[in-house]
């Protein structure tokens, strides 16, 4: 489709959109659409697969092929969709409830199987569509329906597990930050391997304000850093902190106390440093990295390597339905 | 001598092989299976393993077992109870000489009957001697001796030596059952054949001696009295090759999705005793087939939706409990309205049950085990041979209706062999004409509408992701015929009946069911599946005495053959064997208000012919 322009309005669908005023899925879908120009496949060649969630509504509100399944199940879904037609440019949308609760299974599989699938993970730390429980993503303390009391549970952190899975694609947005979003998109678009994108997202009815200690004009940057290949780990409001090693692993200091030469240089290709960087905290003294933490695509897709083991099969063996049904001990009547 | 033992000839003789798990009783048994079959015989076998793989040896907890029947006629089972035992070990005759024929035959190795071996089991004097096995003719033959003394010139283990033993039993047989030596003989060529490596020439070397050996053995004792003699069956000309079950729905798989024209597709997670289709399957890449072995049930049959929703003949194989987990994933499949085929190979129930072990308790969770209101249409296989074409079936209505189709089979099936007379690829129904995709070159001028149907059939329009402007947004919730989300309380009225008729429409064009004997009688045997075999014998055997019997068997279970009713409404009284607790009892009882009576059985085991004879003739007050 050379003549038509692929622009977000061509990914846009007329139905009306269904979620509250002022949720953060608003700004996400906004990045995919980013995401799908700069893959640049015609719309009727792009399949988008949900769960079930508020966010995973996503599919009606676009022009492309589109399924709706069911609670956590997307990832397996989209997993047979790709590799019965590679051609097609397929996105999972998926909630931090359905790809890390009901489909922990499903999305830590896709992940190390490296199928070529752009998945995105909205994560507001809380089960929207249901009305309020938290989720494996919320916060050790924190409120809702079914935690009047504070949450027990300690929470998971689904980049350090793709990470830790040999993720070939790890990246990290957040709802208010629209340019970082449709970065990761992109990229996440352009990868061929499994794109892990988490995107944080403001739940405004369950969760207002989940991601405020990022995002607050104040003090926000102070507690987030943006990675960029190739350039320093600095960040805070004034950007006055940087990373540097500390044993294994990293800590943050003051840029006037640190060695220029120690402050770390981000290397999207640095798998070790990509388990540190993802599984870093507040809570740990550690900004919460945002961007691209991790890209690597030398992996084979699993989806390529099945249709090389098809050739390479019928190089070897190459027999025919016939041939094949007519093997083993065999007798004429 | 051999000239003594008398030539009696037979109708049919059933032979049961028990051994270690180790001793690979399959593959004497399918050797035998082979050899009879090309002999002009039909063949039914039913092989027999322990739940526990790695029992201990020489336990009783470890036996295997393989049983055959081999006939002048056509055999539909592996038989009741064995004319002749092969009990390798003591553990194996005493696990399996109480199911001997009153008088039969049980043939051992003399040389396995150690204290040792004897204590394991808890004998403490020898059965071979102290009057245990009385009522049978029993054949102690020093097996292992034999097999050494006959290989003392080959250079090779002990232990490679003593697997010979197999070839010296198939001897015995061979002799025993007048059987063509040089089929075997050819056949041990054939398998190690011209291009086998040194060490496997051996191997065939060595098994050929064995083989003489056992039939000389045969010839010069005069340990048997009695030889048996088959004819050959009637049988329909052609080329034949036995066959599992599980093997039939494998290459089903391949052939149909080939004669679809679209790349066939298996979702699947490993479960006995549905595993080995999936190994079998697993081998056809060179024809296209795609395998995935996922990380659970779930994710196998979402693979498969996935895949069938991108246009692939999509499947999904597993056995009952598998089958609970992907209950869910089932109703997707229905929602969407795209074809999928789900094989079952059923075992015993419920949770782990009995893995190794057929049962047909799954009709039920086939049936109803969804939420809402989900019918789908269940074909069930009746033989292994019979598993080709029931999912050859399955996917042509599952491709016609836009429908999730059940196929059941069972581990007694699955895994039981029977001779299959392989088709040609192109005698098969050409599967393309269901296919029929929507594409815009075929509709000029009209719009897609995914839920709009066909008038007939209630199949909804289907366009694949990457057809020319037809994105469109499907999904789990209830839609209007656009597809578009509604929870209008009409639409959802109106779509759950197109949903049910779709499926009930599917009988019009369902063959009707025949009856095996008078039309009109007192007493109607209902079999379904794998009771198939044991009702068709047992209801010729009644016939054939004059019993006022007849039999009909139901391949598709759901929705029923259009004249079923009738026939029923013609008998006095209706009678269906199941391996279940009256599964299809209960759906017959509330589709035709009649008092089905269920013969029930729940151990593990096919019905025998004579369970279902003594079932009847007690209806008949005899
Ligand atoms: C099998 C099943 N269990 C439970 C539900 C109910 N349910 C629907 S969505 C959801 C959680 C959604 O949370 P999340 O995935 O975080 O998505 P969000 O709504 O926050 O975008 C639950 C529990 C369901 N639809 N299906
Ligand atoms: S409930 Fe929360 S997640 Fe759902 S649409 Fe509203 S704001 Fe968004
Ligand atoms: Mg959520």
């Amino acid at each position: 489709m050379a003549d038509t322009q692929l622009t977000k309005k061509y990914f846009a669908s007329d139905a009306e959109v269904k979620w509250c005023p002022g949720c953060g899925d608003f700004a996400i879908m906004n990045a995919v659409r980013s995401g799908m120009v700069a893959a640049g496949k015609p719309r009727d060649e792009v399949a988008i697969v949900s769960g079930i969630g508020c966010s995973s509504r996503f599919p009606y509100y676009m022009e492309t092929y589109g399924f709706h399944t069911i609670h956590g199940r997307a990832a397996a879904v989209a997993s047979g969709l790709k590799v019965a037609n590679t051609d097609l440019d397929v996105w999972v949308i998926s909630g931090d409830g359905d790809s890390t609760a009901i489909g922990g299974n499903h999305f830590i599989h896709a992940i190390r199987r490296n199928l070529d699938l752009n998945y995105v993970m909205i994560n507001n730390k809380i089960y929207g569509l249901t009305k309020g429980q938290y989720s494996p993503t919320s916060e050790v303390g924190q409120y809702s329906k079914t935690s009047p009391y504070g949450v027990l549970d300690y929470p998971m952190d689904p980049l350090k597990v793709a990470v830790s899975l040999g993720g070939t694609f790890v990246a990290r947005g957040i709802d208010k930050n629209m340019k970082l979003n449709e970065e990761v998109c992109v990229r996440g678009a352009l990868h061929k391997g499994f794109s892990m994108m988490e995107i944080y997202a403001n739940c405004v009815i369950y969760n207002e304000g989940a991601h405020d200690k990022l995002t607050n004009k104040e003090e926000g940057a102070n507690f987030h850093i943006i990675l960029r290949d190739g350039e320093k780990m600095i960040f805070g409001v004034n950007s006055q902190y940087c990373l540097v090693q500390d044993g294994f692993g990293v800590k943050a200091v003051k840029v006037e106390n640190a060695n220029q030469a120690d402050i770390l240089v981000h290397d999207e290709k640095d798998a070790e440093m990509a388990a540190i960087l993802s599984g870093m905290r507040p809570d740990n003294g550690l900004p919460i990295a945002l961007g691209v933490i991790y890209a690597d695509d030398r992996k084979k897709t699993y989806d390529d390597m099945v249709y090389e083991q098809i050739d390479a099969v019928k190089q070897k063996r190459g027999r025919t339905m016939d041939q094949i049904m007519q093997e083993g001990h065999t007798w004429t009547v | 001598m051999a000239e003594n033992a008398k030539l009696t000839s037979a109708e049919q003789i059933v032979v049961k092989f028990t051994g270690d798990s180790g001793d690979g009783m399959q593959l004497i048994g399918n050797q035998l299976t082979a050899l009879a079959a090309l002999d002009g015989n039909d063949v039914n076998s039913l092989p027999d393993y322990p739940s526990e793989i790695r029992a201990p040896a020489g336990t009783i907890a470890g036996v295997s077992g393989f049983q055959m029947c081999l006939g002048d006629h056509k055999i539909y089972t592996a038989g009741d109870a064995p004319d002749v035992l092969v009990g390798f070990n003591p553990a194996a005759v005493k696990h399996s000489a109480k199911f001997v024929k009153a008088g039969g035959m049980i043939i051992t190795n003399s040389d396995s009957f150690t204290e040792k071996a004897l204590e394991k089991i808890g004998y403490s004097g020898n059965p071979l001697e102290d009057g245990t096995l009385s009522g049978y003719d029993v054949k102690a033959i020093p097996m292992t001796t034999l097999v050494r003394e006959a290989l003392a010139e080959m250079e090779m283990p002990i232990a490679a030596k003593d697997r010979c033993k197999n070839f010296f039993t198939m001897g015995v047989l061979c002799w025993l059952f007048n059987k063509n030596k040089q089929l075997v003989l050819d056949f041990i060529q054939q398998k190690f054949g011209p291009k086998a490596t040194k060490p496997l020439l051996k191997v065939a070397q060595a098994n050929t001696l064995a083989f003489k050996a056992g039939l000389n053995y045969g010839e010069t004792t005069i340990m048997f009295q009695e030889r048996y003699d088959l004819g050959a069956a009637q049988i329909e000309k052609g080329l034949y090759r036995n066959i599992t079950g599980n093997d039939a729905a494998a290459l089903a798989i391949a052939a149909a999705g080939e004669k679809a024209g679209l790349q066939p597709f298996i979702g699947s997670y490993p479960i006995t005793p549905a595993t080995d289709l999936l190994h079998y399957a697993s081998e056809f890449k060179d024809v296209d087939l795609v395998t995935m072995q996922m990380e659970d049930e779930i994710a196998g049959i979402c693979t498969a939706v996935g895949a069938s929703c991108a246009g692939n003949l999509a499947f999904t194989t597993t056995s009952g409990p598998g089958l609970a987990l992907k209950t869910e994933a089932a109703g997707l499949a229905l929602m969407l309205e795209v074809p999928l085929v789900i094989v079952n190979v059923q075992r015993g129930g419920p949770s782990t049950g009995l893995p190794t072990k057929t049962e047909q308790s799954d009709l039920l969770q086939s049936m109803y085990g969804r939420n809402g209101d989900s019918y789908m249409p269940i074909i069930a296989a009746n033989n292994p041979a019979d598993c080709f074409d029931a999912t050859f079936q399955a996917a042509k209505i599952a491709l016609k209706y836009r429908t999730p189709v059940i196929v059941l089979t069972d581990g007694y099936i699955g895994q039981g062999s029977c001779p299959w007379k392989v088709p040609k690829m192109d005698e098969l129904e050409d599967l393309k004409p269901y296919v029929n995709f929507w594409i815009p070159e075929a509709h000029k001028g009209e719009e897609y509408v995914s839920y709009k149907r066909d008038p007939e059939t209630l199949a909804r329009d289907w366009a694949i992701p990457g057809t020319k402007g037809c994105q469109h947004r499907i999904g789990s919730l209830e839609k209007d015929e656009t597809g578009a989300v509604s929870h209008d309380p009409l639409v959802h009225q109106q779509m759950t009946e197109f949903r049910k008729a779709k499926v009930d429409n599917l009988a019009q064009v369902l063959p009707e069911v025949e009856v095996n004997g008078k039309k009109s009688n007192k007493i109607l045997v209902i079999s379904w599946g794998g009771t198939f075999g044991a009702v068709k014998g047992a209801v010729d055997r009644l016939i054939a005495d004059g019993k006022p019997v007849s039999g009909i068997n139901l391949r598709w279970v759901w929705p029923f053959p259009p004249n079923l009713g009738e026939i029923i409404s013609r008998f006095d009284k209706v009678l269906v064997p199941e391996l279940n607790m009256g599964q299809l009892s209960l759906m017959l009882r509330a589709k035709f208000l009649v008092d089905v009576q269920s013969l029930s059985k729940v151990q593990g085991d096919p019905f025998r012919e004579f369970e279902v004879i003594d079932k009847v003739n007690e209806m008949l007050g005899e």
